[in-house]
């Protein structure tokens, strides 16, 4: 239940198993070619898998790999 | 007083009940306000929900052995309907296309209302993570970035009226009982865990279907606005499928374990409802079944 006066866990990273990691609040993310990429949303979902058409963020492609291209 | 429901069935059922579930969201022109209230329109609300809910659950079997924070994205994916996506992508011809816009902007005018009804009925941790995905979906305080907004700005760039339950009189049965699905599970307190199974399943079957949609637009040459949603649905969903799943259901949970099963309930229904509007769709275009 919710305490009063109790700290709630809200990271600002989350790794989503098998998927994206979640980056919560404003942030630049350099791609590999050192290109930048500003968050736009409270919470935004980076590619982990390497494979999304919307690189660097993601775009459920991972869900359609075989499991062994998914990301720990 | 009534007791029995109403002895209209099928169209006519999920039409009189469609229209009464709107009377709590933008209502009618010339239509009392005050009607939203009215306790025999109440009653009448009342019996059509019960058959609506005694058929959805009817069709559902509850998955053995799995826990829904853990297993449901993969089970979501395992669960293969019939993709209307798909045949947008590759084969949907332009009338097909806008077809298709007309019937789900039943829906999507109003994209993310019915999850709404639910905030205040959340405990403070899933509270805080239900607003964080709907604030989202209502374009981080900026109107221009609104989904159903953007839906809208599409349907009219696209030559469709865009404006709100303009197209019901075209929706066939599957498209009202989607609607009425949503509206009566965000209506009911005591259904807060399968109005948020549904939420999970909805957004976690949007983002590489949202893509597909994208693509087929583009090649039918349509504008660039309508292809904005899809591509905006994209990421986004991308986004909310791990929210509604890992933060929401998750922080639901832990304060309320026995809704489990419920959060079940949910997904089955939105995936099962999706599934025979795809099939509905595809044989009024004369279509045969596309493979997930």
């Amino acid at each position: 239940m919710s305490e009063p006066g109790v700290a709630f866990e809200h990271p600002d990273v989350v790794l989503c198993p098998g998927g994206p990691m979640l980056l919560r609040g404003r942030h630049t993310v350099e791609d590999a070619d050192g290109v930048p990429h500003e968050t736009t949303r409270p919470v935004t979902a980076v590619c982990r898998c390497e494979r999304s058409a919307s690189f660097p963020w993601c775009d459920g492609t991972h869900k359609v790999l075989p499991p062994k291209l998914r990301p720990a | 007083m009534l007791t029995t429901a109403p002895t209209a069935v099928g169209d006519d059922a999920a039409l009189a009940l469609w229209v009464l579930h709107e009377l709590h969201y933008r209502g009618f022109a010339g239509v009392d306000d005050g009607l939203e209230w009215e306790p025999t329109l109440l009653q009448v609300r009342g019996l059509l929900e019960a058959d609506l809910e005694r058929r959805l659950r009817g069709r559902w079997t509850p998955p053995q052995g799995l826990s829904f924070v853990d297993d449901a994205l993969e089970w979501i994916d395992g669960q293969d309907g019939v993709s209307l996506a798909r045949h947008v992508h590759r084969d949907a011809d332009r009338d097909q296309v806008l077809d298709l816009l007309r019937v789900r902007s039943l829906y999507h005018l109003k994209e993310s209302d019915p999850v709404s009804w639910l905030v205040p009925r959340l405990g403070v941790p899933a509270k805080a993570a239900l607003m964080e995905l709907q604030f989202d979906e209502y374009g981080n305080g900026d109107p221009n970035r609104l989904h159903h907004h953007l839906f809208a700005t599409g349907m009219a760039a696209a030559g469709l009226e865009p404006s709100y339950d303009a197209h019901v009189d075209v929706v066939p049965l599957e498209v009202l009982e989607q609607n009425n699905t949503l509206s009566l599970f965000g209506l009911h307190r005591r259904l807060r865990g399968a109005a948020l199974g549904h939420l999970a399943a909805f957004e976690a079957t949007s983002s590489l279907p949202s893509r597909r949609m994208a693509e087929g637009l583009k090649r039918l040459d349509l504008p660039p606005e309508i292809i904005a949603y899809y591509a905006e649905h994209v990421e986004a969903d991308a986004v909310h499928e791990q929210l509604a799943v890992r933060t929401i259901a998750a922080a639901l949970l832990d304060e309320e374990p026995d809704l489990e099963a419920d959060l079940w309930f949910g997904a089955f229904t939105c995936l099962d409802l999706e599934d025979r509007f795809a099939r509905r769709m595809l044989d009024r275009w004369g279509v045969g079944e596309v493979a997930a």
